[in-house]
């Protein structure tokens, strides 16, 4: 029963067997397992959207009290499929006054960072695609980079919309990019790597349970980040039809959206490998290692369900709100995050058996007290503001 | 001298940042060149990976293609008439900027060619990237200038604020 509970590992050891066998040389072998690997790490985002968008539809349907897509067979859930040829079979349309070489760069650019972050994201101690010592930092640098895609997306198009949603994208993803960096850096501070694998291995306690405030700011800035809604200003259709999107039709409009499903993959697996244990599911992952991937898969998935559950759930945000609310709330709520993190590690304790629990125990009442404080001066801030007595006149009338 | 597989990526990785470098200064459209210097940057980024310096790597990336070239984009984005194919890609003082580069190219080929290179063939130590970390903020090291480049930065953020607020 070993082969089949540690599935992967001897799999690999038996493809590598079969190949050393036809007489490659070690070296050999090797490249054919790179390649291999690199082509998995490849196809699984962008497969994943196929499972992701059926998935989008069907949640925010039921949120929504109705069925959904349901003329496709199998319930609707292969919905993907159908999508893709009706993208396939539109016309590819370049506007006449349009940069038509940065028009057609920008959708390619778009969907590189996207994939390239699945190089580092480990789905087990042994399933990684290369256990970089600064394996978090690349994540971050490689994702900065869509910003670049969208803005180029933005200006070859040669649109005013097109264009607004440039400068959003700028202002909005570098304003969440700082709370997003500074709860990474929580973490990083509290196991003392970048290296992706070494957190995992190092979560006693999920950090999601230890840390909830770095988790909260992690999951509002990856929803940022992947440009979802509430904070999907980059495009808000209703404001300025779709932004960046506006000018592109067929499969080129398709590989926008492939790039978003595919970051949101990476924002849920990046998330459940920092705050969510990764392959580590209650001592599941060393009785059936071979689930390791699964859980991991099942994880980043119930992130991306939150994602849609937000979605579904909170009306989107004016600009000036939601820039404010990144540098106003989210940015000095980590900063004192990252201080308390750093205290904390700090903390004398002599015994090496009991010292993550207890360290885990002092952050997490620190949290709790942190989250307090934060909704007080929120709460303060609503009553002073000089907004508020029009606020209350509303909520009388609408009594 | 033999060809191994990273000479050959060298060359390529040199190649992009060079066709990328001709290009900002090159090119005609101001929004294209900024463009470029992105390439270029990214390929100094695939040259460190090449020297096995894996964060320098990732820092290029993460503040010239993620940060400084998005600043100069959205400068350039803010700029008035520059999709304008009248517009000029040099102004009147271009002989003083020609002057200038040509005396730093000058002053680095002296020195290329000067300074004998040491070359050591070894492989990266273990714990590079934790002496770094040491090593900024040791006080027998570099704790002292690195926290006046924070001071300086942090003066120069303030600055800004200042400079941009409504009075």
């Amino acid at each position: 029963m070993e082969w089949i509970t540690n599935f992967w590992v001897t799999f690999g050891d038996w493809v590598a067997g079969v190949l050393a066998g036809w007489g490659l040389p070690p070296s050999g072998v090797d490249l054919v397992a790179d390649i291999v690997g690199v082509i998995i790490l490849l196809l699984l985002g962008v497969t994943a959207v196929i499972v992701f968008t059926p998935m989008e539809r069907k949640v925010i349907a039921r949120m929504q009290d109705r069925p959904g897509p349901n003329r496709v067979p199998l319930y609707g859930t292969i919905i993907a499929f159908a999508d893709a040829i009706k993208m396939l079979t539109k016309e590819d349309i370049v506007p006449t006054r349009a940069d038509k070489l940065l028009h057609v760069l920008g959708p390619i650019l778009v969907v590189i960072p996207a994939v390239l972050v699945f190089a580092v994201l480990p789905f087990g101690p042994r399933l990684v695609g290369q256990q970089l010592n600064v394996g978090i930092l690349y994540v971050v640098a490689i994702a900065g980079m869509h910003v670049i895609a969208i803005v180029v997306a933005a200006w070859g198009s040669n649109n005013k919309f097109a264009l607004i949603s440039g400068f959003r994208v700028v202002n909005q993803l570098l304003a969440y990019e700082v709370p997003l960096i500074l709860s990474i850096l929580a973490v990083v501070l509290l196991t003392g790597t970048m290296n992706l694998v070494e957190i995992v291995e190092r979560q006693v306690v999920p950090f999601a349970v230890v840390m909830p405030v770095a988790a909260l700011v992690y999951t509002i800035g990856g929803l940022a980040e992947a440009n979802r809604s509430p904070v999907d200003l980059i495009e808000a259709d209703s404001e300025m039809v779709a932004g960046y999107l506006v000018e592109y039709s067929g499969m080129k409009f398709a590989m926008f959206f492939i790039a978003e499903y595919v970051t949101m993959f990476a924002v849920g697996i990046v998330a459940s490998t920092l705050f969510l244990g990764g392959w580590k599911f209650f001592g599941l992952e060393d009785l059936l290692p071979v689930l390791r991937p699964v859980i991991v898969f099942a994880k980043a998935a119930f992130i991306i369900f939150l994602m849609l559950w937000f979605r579904a759930t909170f009306p989107r945000l004016r600009f000036d709100q939601l820039i404010e609310f990144a540098w106003k709330f989210l940015v000095p709520i980590s900063l004192v995050n990252l201080l308390v993190v750093a205290v904390v590690v700090k903390i004398p304790l002599a015994d090496p058996v009991t010292e993550p629990y207890i360290r885990a125990a002092i952050l997490f009442v620190l949290n709790v007290v942190m989250i307090a404080v934060a909704f007080l001066m929120v709460r303060r801030a609503a009553i002073t503001s000089p907004r508020a007595p029009a606020l209350k006149r509303i909520a009388a009338v609408e009594k | 001298m033999e060809i191994t597989v990273q000479h050959v990526v060298f060359i390529i990785l040199s190649a992009v940042a060079l066709v990328g470098a001709i290009g900002v200064v090159a090119l005609r459209n101001l929004f294209r060149a900024a463009l470029a210097l992105v390439l270029s940057f990214v390929g100094v980024a695939g040259l460190y990976v090449l020297l096995e310096a894996e964060l320098l790597a990732m820092v290029q990336i993460l503040v010239y293609v993620g940060a400084i070239s998005i600043l100069i984009i959205f400068a350039i984005m803010l700029t008035r008439n520059l999709m304008d194919p009248e517009y000029k890609a040099a102004n009147e003082q271009w002989l003083g900027g020609l002057l200038a580069a040509a005396a730093l190219f000058g002053i680095l080929v002296f020195i290329l060619l000067q300074v004998s290179w040491p070359v050591q063939v070894t492989d990266m130590p273990p714990g590079a990237i934790e002496a770094l970390g040491q090593g900024l903020v040791s006080p027998n090291f570099y704790l002292l200038p690195f926290e006046v480049a924070s001071v300086l930065l942090l003066v120069a953020l303030v600055g800004a604020v200042i400079i941009a607020r409504e009075l």
